[in-house]
């Protein structure tokens, strides 16, 4: 057994210096007739059959990077720099531990506090954490906050949020029986949600753009929050987005969340992902999640530490503003790499071909018969009625070796007047052949 | 104008209607550098035992709790500028809230400065 | 001038102090780095993008009008940033890591490639279910593997860590009791819990109460049957327990738990000292979490990601999030909805698959009879340390111990070196500190879990090692000698209170402090 440091010689040594018979000897507090099960698993094996295992998994599966693919819906394919999975498997960043002794951590210190500047700096907001899970658990967090913040429990769930999103934040306000209101779903992103925010509110979250791609501006949606003194919490589920968008924090968001993906951490079938996690720095002791901060070390040279740490569970307990401890270290890495890679003239860039290629794309599904695109304004994703079952088609589309976007049923199975829309994205990695290949089968299919 | 204690390791002083409160040079002492203080904002009614304040150094955190049932009426803003003032004058100058006792005879149910040095020699 | 946590609150003059005297502030390998944001220059990446296809946008006017202030550097230039910020982390590729209850083992190289294969690391999780069989398959393997190793019915995936997946089960049983038509209000967990049991608890609005330990270092039976009652929802409850030690009335605990109509939360980050050979559904657990990261040799990252699936008793297997991986008429089915049962969703998409792959891959490898290997081996080295180390330092209980061998600071008493001095001192002989201060029943606690990755030379050389410092520590006259350390690293002691006092969160410009470098250069 390779990944095992003892002989058997070894064992016999240390059982004799320890002054036990046997190692069972060891585990004489395990109850009578509870040691040692006989388990049904197989043996033991080399490298080799191993990976022939996992092979024939992945044999079984359609790899993105086959076909042309249309996916999105909170998760997105970007071109990932060979140099970020590079430098997240070195062995310094890869095998630590969360950062608790600073002076053998500073790798890891200084790469989350250039992580929180980044994600400050993008989101346009004061302070960022050292990540969270994902998008949708930093919603949840979020709204844990605002309810801190305003002493009030009430959050009302904006109709474009993602379900995914929605639900994860109904289900911790649930445990607590807090009052969540879900506007309607809002295909059409023409939601007001002024009529819904009252005294008993304490956040409205809303994403932008919307599950259905619609971009809107907030500014109007922050000043009914703030004449309530409720918190506008804005979810960005594509955070490539910010490389072109005015940043939430420039239309008046108290807190913005994000999912992390779309910078350097791969599609992985959902996870792990890395949640972002913003805010104006006078809530910052209402923050969950480590910070990290800047200090000098005991010869006056700047250093970093985890900070604010009487906020978090391994010192408040039950009166922590989380449960949180491991969070997303690597995520965040591999996204820090990736956005320096980029820098602010590659970020732009990749974000105007994002977009690019999305008006590329709906130009061209809008020419088929009975399909049509429905925001107005968007990012680099949309929603489309179709004239049948998007579930259908994209079934019929998997026939032609083709992934066409996600089926919206996929997410709101119980809304009928949704099972004709389909969620379509584009990104760098689509070329013009992609397009025309789906536009080409569309039209079959249809 | 005798200080009291309680086994939460605060104090309280009474001045003619107003007491002042803060905790104990031993806790201050226990906490180590104390980095924040979040301090009710006067008008807060609240009964004996109840949490009036939380004091956090770098590796712990703590409430402060009324000694006596009152009414908050000033804040230390001093210590919540400068939180180490807490460390260097704890049982002077660091103090936390002044209060009105809704019930000073409940001061009697307290430590005195003998009987909590008695109690601390028990820790 | 160190504070009582042995931190500084002001740059010393001291003489044995490692700062550099070169030009660059560089000493020899160990280079300085300046933040990422003072490199760089405008206009320039590190990614070659070809101009973006004209089009007419359609933003509907919120394109971003300033500017980010990102920094443009060359890719060589980012790639020596980070490979120089990581030549100032200790791993444990490098060393023995033996901190206490995160269990710091081997993070085999083969789960890394598993992870990354064609067609399983790259798949979107909304792909139609026909064209995902694959990893649909690898999540039921890992699932089938997590419920014979720890014999109970059901394992919710999704969690993303262990305190997720702590919140997983309690809200697992708030639904079990709920669907009984039962509300309790009341959580018992003991002192020596993990902080995330009583921030769980209250994130699902249960109050905690504490269950005191026994001298041994095991749950006490009598305050636990005083605090039971008709409003606690259930015990949380840690074993092997956070002291390293099995509870060994664990089957009257859960019979204790189960007559107040309570349920049994495992926590489960301990899972390595017993995984194949003690099945907690054979000890009356109802609910506990694996973290994949510690027992199933997931890398910790620097932090993150985790994975925390829980398993769940008969009793509590119905309540369960979406979404979960069920055997259909086409091969596999993911359900995500519709379940009346289920209590929710706890985050997007369907757990952390690249940490599932990884596990299973490290399952297969070791197989029934090498998992077994794991935890006879790691609960033999914890005991090794404690045999040859009980006479000059302190072990907190009578042996043996299980995977990991408590200490505490009684055998520096009278020396002025805390167990904090105790532990940097560590640093500068190569090692990364035990978990030190924790678990708080004990004075000045230090938890050491070497792991079974270690070889006998290898503990040999720890033992020695920390037989010497504390000799040294005994010797008397010593205090200022182990206050001072580390010495030899990339950075002395840091300045918390000062980072806690006026939290510097991110760099701005012209606000932060000079890198060393630049200060020794101007």
């Amino acid at each position: 057994m390779r990944y095992l440091g003892l002989t058997e010689a070894d064992r016999r040594e240390m059982l004799a210096v320890i002054g036990a018979p046997n190692i069972d000897a060891l585990f004489r507090d395990v109850p009578a007739g509870a040691l040692n099960p006989q388990l049904d698993l197989p043996p033991h094996q080399g490298e080799l059959e191993v990976e022939r295992a996992f092979a024939a998994m992945a044999k079984k599966n359609v790899s993105p990077m086959d076909v042309p693919f249309f996916l999105g819906a909170g998760a997105y394919r970007h071109h990932i720099p060979a140099a970020v999975d590079h430098l997240i498997q070195r062995s310094e960043f890869l095998t630590s531990y969360t950062p608790y002794q600073p002076e053998i951590s500073q790798g890891t210190l200084q790469y989350l506090f250039e992580f929180q500047t980044q994600v400050s700096m993008i989101t346009g907001m004061e302070v960022a954490n050292a990540s969270m899970y994902d998008g949708a658990t930093a919603a949840a967090e979020a709204v844990l906050m605002a309810q801190r913040v305003t002493k009030k429990g009430k959050a009302v769930l904006s109709g474009g949020l993602h379900p995914h999103y929605r639900d994860t934040i109904a289900t911790l306000m649930d445990q607590t029986d807090q009052p969540h209101v879900a506007a309607p779903t809002d295909l059409n992103g023409s939601e007001d949600l002024s009529a819904l925010i009252d005294d008993q509110t304490a956040c409205v979250v809303v994403q932008n753009p919307s599950v259905f791609g619609h971009l809107r501006d907030l500014s109007g949606l922050a000043k009914a929050c703030q004449a309530k003194d409720a918190l506008l919490v804005v979810a960005v589920a594509e955070v490539t987005s910010l490389g072109l968008v005015t940043p939430p924090g420039a239309m008046g968001a108290d807190i913005v969340v994000a999912e992390g993906q779309g910078l350097g951490v791969p599609l992985s079938f959902g996870g792990p992902y890395v949640g972002l996690f913003a805010t104006r720095e006078k809530f910052v002791r209402q923050m969950p999640g480590r910070l990290c901060g800047e200090t000098v070390d005991q010869d006056g040279r700047r250093g970093f530490v985890l900070t604010l740490s009487a906020r978090e569970q391994h010192i408040r307990r039950e009166k922590a503003t989380s449960n949180i401890c491991t969070n997303s270290g690597l995520c965040a890495l591999a996204f820090t790499i990736h956005l320096s890679l980029l820098g602010e003239a590659g970020f732009t860039r990749l974000a105007e071909i994002n977009h690019a290629k999305a008006v590329q794309l709906a130009e061209k599904v809008a020419t088929l018969k009975g399909v049509e695109v429905i925001p107005d304004a968007f990012y680099n994703e949309f929603a489309v009625k179709l004239p049948k079952p998007a579930a259908d088609v994209v079934e019929a589309l998997v026939q032609k070796n083709i992934l066409g976007g996600v089926p919206a049923a996929r997410l709101f199975p119980g809304e009928p007047a949704l099972h004709d829309v389909l969620l379509l994205a584009a990104t760098e990695t689509n070329s013009e052949g992609d397009m025309d290949a789906l536009v080409a089968a569309l039209k079959e299919v249809l | 104008m005798t200080t009291r204690y309680t086994k939460d390791h605060e104090w309280i002083r009474l001045d003619g209607d107003v007491a002042t409160v803060g905790i104990s040079d031993y806790a201050q002492s226990q906490l180590g550098d104390v980095v924040f203080v979040d301090l009710p904002a006067p008008g807060k009614t609240v009964e004996a035992g109840a949490e009036i304040a939380v004091v956090e150094s770098v590796k712990a955190a703590s409430e402060v709790y009324a000694p006596c049932g009152g009414e908050v009426v000033e804040s230390n803003q001093a210590i919540a500028d400068d939180p180490a003032l807490v460390n260097r004058a704890a049982q002077t100058d660091g103090w936390f809230v002044k209060m009105k006792l809704s019930d000073k005879a409940e001061l009697d149910a307290l430590m005195d400065q003998a009987a909590y040095d008695a109690y601390l020699k028990t820790l | 001038m160190l504070n009582r946590q042995g931190r500084p609150t002001t740059p010393s003059q001291d003489a044995d102090s490692a700062a550099a005297g070169t030009i660059t502030g560089n000493r020899g390998l160990l280079m300085e780095e300046a933040l990422i944001f003072e490199q760089g220059e405008d206009g320039r990446s590190g990614v070659d993008l070809p101009p973006a296809p004209q089009v007419k946008d359609r933003l509907g006017g919120l394109k971003r009008t300033g500017r980010i202030g990102l920094p443009g550097l060359s890719e060589p230039q980012v790639v020596r940033h980070f490979v120089r910020l990581s030549q100032k982390n200790y791993s444990i590729d490098a060393g023995l890591y033996p901190l206490g209850s995160c269990t710091m083992k081997h993070n085999p190289r083969l789960n890394e490639k598993m992870a990354r294969l064609p067609g399983l690391g790259d798949l979107h999780p909304l792909q139609p279910v026909s064209t995902v069989q694959g990893a649909l398959e690898v999540i039921d393997r890992l699932a089938g593997w997590l419920k014979t190793l720890t014999g109970m019915p059901a394992v919710a995936m999704s969690p993303a860590a262990g305190a997720h997946g702590e919140l997983c089960g309690l809200m697992a049983i708030r639904a079990a009791l709920k669907a009984r038509g039962d509300v309790r209000k009341r959580i018992l967990a003991p002192e020596s819990a993990h902080g995330t049991n009583p921030a769980t608890a209250a994130l699902c609005g249960y109050t905690v109460d504490p269950i005191p330990a026994t001298a041994d270092g095991r749950v006490d039976l009598e305050a636990l049957q005083a605090k039971l009652g008709p409003d606690v929802a259930a015990l949380m409850l840690t074993n092997p327990n956070t002291c390293g030690l099995f509870e060994r009335d664990i089957k009257k605990v859960a019979d204790m738990v189960h007559a107040a109509g309570a349920f049994f939360y495992c926590d489960g980050a301990n899972f390595n000292a017993i995984v194949g050979k003690v099945r907690p559904g054979d000890l009356g657990v109802d609910a506990m979490h694996i973290n994949l990261h510690k027992t199933f040799s997931t890398p910790h990252g620097g932090g993150g990601p985790g994975s925390g699936p829980v398993v769940l008793s008969e009793a509590l297997k119905d309540f369960v999030p979406v979404p979960y991986v069920v055997h259909g008429k086409n091969g596999f089915e993911l359900v995500e909805g519709g379940d009346a049962k289920s209590f929710g969703r706890m985050k997007s998409f369907h757990g952390q698959m690249g940490m599932f792959i990884r596990a299973l891959a490290y399952m297969m490898s070791h197989g029934g009879d090498g998992l077994k290997r794991v935890a006879e081996d790691s609960v033999l080295a914890a005991n090794y340390v404690l045999a040859t180390l009980k006479d000059v330092m302190s072990p907190s209980f009578e042996g043996p111990c299980m995977h990991e061998a408590l200490f505490d600071d009684r055998f520096l008493k009278d020396t002025g070196v805390t167990t904090l001095d105790f532990a940097k001192a560590m640093i500068d002989e190569g090692y990364h500190p035990m978990t030190v201060y924790f678990p708080l029943v004990v004075h000045g606690a230090m938890l050491i879990e070497p792991t079974e990755s270690e070889s006998k030379d290898s503990l040999d050389m720890f033992v020695g090692t920390l037989r010497g410092l504390a000799q040294k520590a005994k010797q008397g006259d010593q205090a200022a000698w182990f206050q001072g350390a580390p010495r030899l690293t990339p950075r002395r002691r840091l300045d918390e209170t000062r980072a806690a006092r006026a939290p510097i969160l991110r760099w701005k410009p012209g606000t932060n402090a000079p890198p060393a470098g630049k200060a020794a250069a101007e």
